[in-house]
């Protein structure tokens, strides 16, 4: 039984995630180790277990990153522990400004309004990566769609920096 | 036919028959005991009619006090009277001596064992005291039900780490407890709230008690309460309020010297009445006499009083603000903010959390009791007596968990705030031709390095075939349980190889000193242990009787007819045995359903992920 097949829900990278919540808030209700509390000791280890697959499952299925990267392991290719680098000079190009941009961000006059416009310039990329990433799923050009998750990755660091960068201004 | 009364021992007995079962708040200055009856969760009292049980233990020449009666003491017997013994709780005697530089204890231990106190009945570790402490709040509520209790929820921190809350467990173990969850505070705190039924969005748990900080950010939905994030600091509470206090006294009175005990615990005490008083007063008057007899008198305004402490609310306020952001969430977004625990009575922290969120926090239920009544709310469900409860608890891992990898650094498995239970695995592998062994130190923390982190316990997988260097692969897991208890098992893959230990903490007790306990807590004849012990087992027979038969009417058809005899054979040979006297045969009968029927208990569990899904779509429309 594979995750999406565990929360009924159809195999794809666009998902409904309220409902993959409501799902999921259903199977834990029936599996939580707590419903089994007056169990026998294997009843209770087996909930255990169902419970933490019902978890990573929803974890897996709710971020955008490891839902690709499972849809992308149900065909076959698995990049999650990979480490293998991006080809497209673009791409890399455009990467490297993201990363003088940031750097230079402390030293602007205003430094939170600066973070904020560049969240929103990351948000839309990343967006765009996540539309890419669905038709590739879906005309199952996976080569692409591995490639796009790759770049997705890039950006959420990029992105995580900048909310520590967030941090450190804000205190 | 033996057949039908074996399906339903319980209902056969007493159709309703209700089972006992309470909440224990064990908290580090005061602990509570609730339970829920007539439908309605309340402390229990003690003779004396006080619900509150100060969390102090004095240890006398043939007695041991808990309460107030050891309260009363601890001016005169400092060295022999443990105060607020949670705050030592899975923790090395050097963290504890750092923490606190100035308490009146001997002790026992050094930066690789868990702290003991020398007190006049022998050295006594957090574990045992705090056993003590339990076990006259299993007493009280004995003795006021009337009946032996079939199971305690014990809250902890949200922030306790894995040795704090194994350390809890084992003390409940002790007090001959039977622990149904560990439950996070915050948590027993919103279900108090009677926030499960109706209530939808998200809510804040501020929870400040005498020694640790804990905020939790919790989604509630339809009776599911999914914990966020949480975060907190396992040691900062309204006793280093209190400390704040002492030091400005200190320096005010310009005393220099070398502190009595006895001036000690004066102080100490002077300053917890001064920021009580201060609770609803302007100002406060300190008065006291030194060993000399010179009399120290002093004022403290509550403007002085919130400068002193507010660099320590500053530091709630920056967590809040963490969990927050975990959570991915804003301060406006947050439906309600629940206030849990003694010191959420100053008035700066009442202020400055509301600040924060923007709205006046939640204190309807007397903050020192809301954790132990939502507690019991929780055992009155675990032990059976609510059957419909839609109620399901999603706590989250505090703090990450990793191994040691070469260079002293982490890698992290499980990363703080991931949804419990839960299991990782991550492969590693030899770091030179031909090792056979292979020694994993279980860390847990944020930091890098391995010496900036909390260890946990270090165990040795052997007998791994000589290979080359990195061509081993050795799979470890990492499970934690709905209490947030860690096990680790590895495993060399290409011959199955298989080390697997339960993790006993660094800063733990081992089970052997556990059994011991257990053995000379029962105080006098081997009867009474046999009769303990046959008392436990029958409950046990009980327990897989009823579920068992219950489980078998309901999914029966899942087995073979042949199958399905055997396993009635075997449970109706059960039944006969818990009416002898035999208690380790009905243990080895348990053991022996247990294990026939495992594969009956994985077919169930398929069948009703179909199950639990059916019927969805009607609820959602």
């Amino acid at each position: 039984m594979n995750y999406f097949e565990l929360f009924n829900l159809e195999v794809g990278y666009d998902l409904d995630v309220k409902q993959l919540a409501a799902h999921y808030r259903q199977l834990q209700r029936a599996f939580h180790p707590d419903q089994y509390a007056s169990g026998s000791e294997s009843e209770r280890l087996l909930a255990v277990k169902k419970s933490a697959q019902i978890n990573d499952a929803f974890s897996t299925l709710k971020s955008p990153v490891s839902r690709a990267e499972y849809l992308l392991s149900l065909a076959g290719i698995d990049i999650s522990h990979e480490t293998k680098t991006i080809q497209d000079p673009e791409f890399l190009m455009q990467q490297m400004e993201y990363r003088e941009h940031l750097e230079d961000i402390l030293q602007m006059s205003d430094p939170l309004s600066a973070i904020i416009d560049f969240e929103k310039t990351l948000a839309d990329e990343a967006n765009q990566l996540q539309q890419a990433i669905s038709q590739q799923l879906s005309q199952t050009d996976y080569d692409s769609a591995a490639n796009s998750v790759r770049k997705l990755k890039f950006m959420i660091k990029l992105n995580n920096e900048l909310e520590r960068l967030e941090d450190q201004v804000a205190n | 036919m033996a057949l039908l009364q074996i399906s339903e021992p319980g209902q056969t007995a007493a159709p309703h028959q209700r089972k006992f079962a309470v909440g224990i708040d064990l908290g580090t200055t005061n602990s509570l005991v609730a339970t829920v009856r007539s439908g309605e969760a309340q402390p229990l009292a003690d003779n004396e009619g006080n619900k509150m049980l100060p969390s102090v233990v004095q240890y006398q020449q043939n007695d041991i006090r808990v309460g107030y009666p050891a309260l009363a003491e601890a001016e005169l017997d400092p060295e022999n009277t443990i105060i607020s013994v949670k705050r030592f709780m899975g923790r090395s005697l050097d963290d504890v001596l750092q923490t606190y530089p100035e308490l009146p204890y001997q002790f026992e231990g050094d930066s690789t064992h868990l702290s003991r106190i020398k007190t006049r009945q022998g050295n006594k570790s957090p574990i045992e005291v705090s056993a003590d402490i339990l076990t006259e709040l299993k007493n009280r509520a004995e003795n006021v039900l009337g009946d032996e209790l079939q199971g305690a929820v014990i809250t902890v921190p949200a922030y306790f780490d894995d040795a704090q809350r194994q350390g809890t467990k084992d003390a409940a173990r002790i007090a001959g407890l039977k622990v149904l969850r560990l439950l996070n505070e915050p948590t027993a705190a919103a279900i108090a709230y009677g926030l499960d039924s109706k209530q939808e969005g998200e809510i804040a748990v501020y929870d400040l008690g005498g020694g640790t900080f804990d905020i939790s950010i919790l989604k509630l939905e339809r009776g599911v309460f999914e914990v966020l994030a949480t975060g907190g600091d396992s040691a900062l509470g309204g006793d280093d309020f209190d400390q704040a206090i002492v030091n400005w006294i200190k320096a005010q009175a310009g005393l220099t010297h070398t502190l009595s005990s006895r001036e000690r615990r004066v102080l100490k005490e002077q300053a917890k009445k001064a920021k009580e008083v201060l609770s609803d007063s302007e100002q406060v008057n300190i008065e006291f006499l030194l060993d000399n007899h010179q009399t120290i008198a002093l004022t403290l305004t509550l403007a002085e009083f919130n400068e002193l402490i507010l660099p320590l609310v500053q530091k709630t306020i920056i967590a809040c603000r963490r969990s927050l952001k975990d959570a991915d969430l804003k301060a406006d977004e947050i439906k309600d903010v629940v206030l849990v625990g003694g010191s959420t009575r100053v008035p700066l922290v009442r202020e400055k959390v509301a600040d924060f969120f923007g709205q006046t926090p939640l204190s309807s239920i007397d903050p020192d009791e809301v954790v132990a009544v939502g507690a019991s709310i929780q055992a009155d469900i675990l032990v059976g007596n609510k059957p419909d409860s839609e109620m399901v608890l999603l706590d989250v891992t505090p703090l990450s968990l990793g191994l040691e990898t070469m260079g002293g650094l982490t890698e992290k498995i499980i990363s703080r705030n991931t949804t419990i239970p839960v299991a990782k695995a991550q492969e590693f592998t030899t770091f030179k031709d031909g090792q056979t062994a292979m020694a994993i130190h279980v860390v847990q923390g944020e930091r890098e390095l391995v010496k900036d982190c909390r260890s946990l316990a270090r165990f040795e997988l052997r007998d791994i075939p000589p290979m080359a260097a990195g061509a081993a692969h050795i799979r470890v897991t990492f499970q934690v349980d709905a209490d947030g208890l860690l096990s680790v098992t590895a495993m060399e893959k290409s011959t199955g190889v298989q080390a697997s230990i339960q993790v006993k903490p660094s800063y733990g007790l081992e089970e052997e000193e556990i059994l011991t306990m257990l053995k000379s807590s029962i105080d006098n004849a081997q009867d009474d242990v046999q009769a303990r012990r046959l008392a436990e087992q029958v409950v046990e027979a009980a327990r897989m009787l009823e579920s068992l038969g219950n489980a078998l009417k309901a999914d029966g058809h899942l087995l073979t007819d042949e199958s399905r005899e055997a396993l009635y054979n075997e449970l109706a040979d059960l039944q006969r045995l818990t009416e002898q006297t035999d208690a380790e045969a009905i243990k080895k009968q348990i053991e022996k359903i247990d294990h026939l029927s495992q594969d009956f208990a994985a077919a169930r569990m398929d069948q009703s992920i179909k199950q639990a899904l059916k019927g969805q779509q009607v609820d959602e429309i």
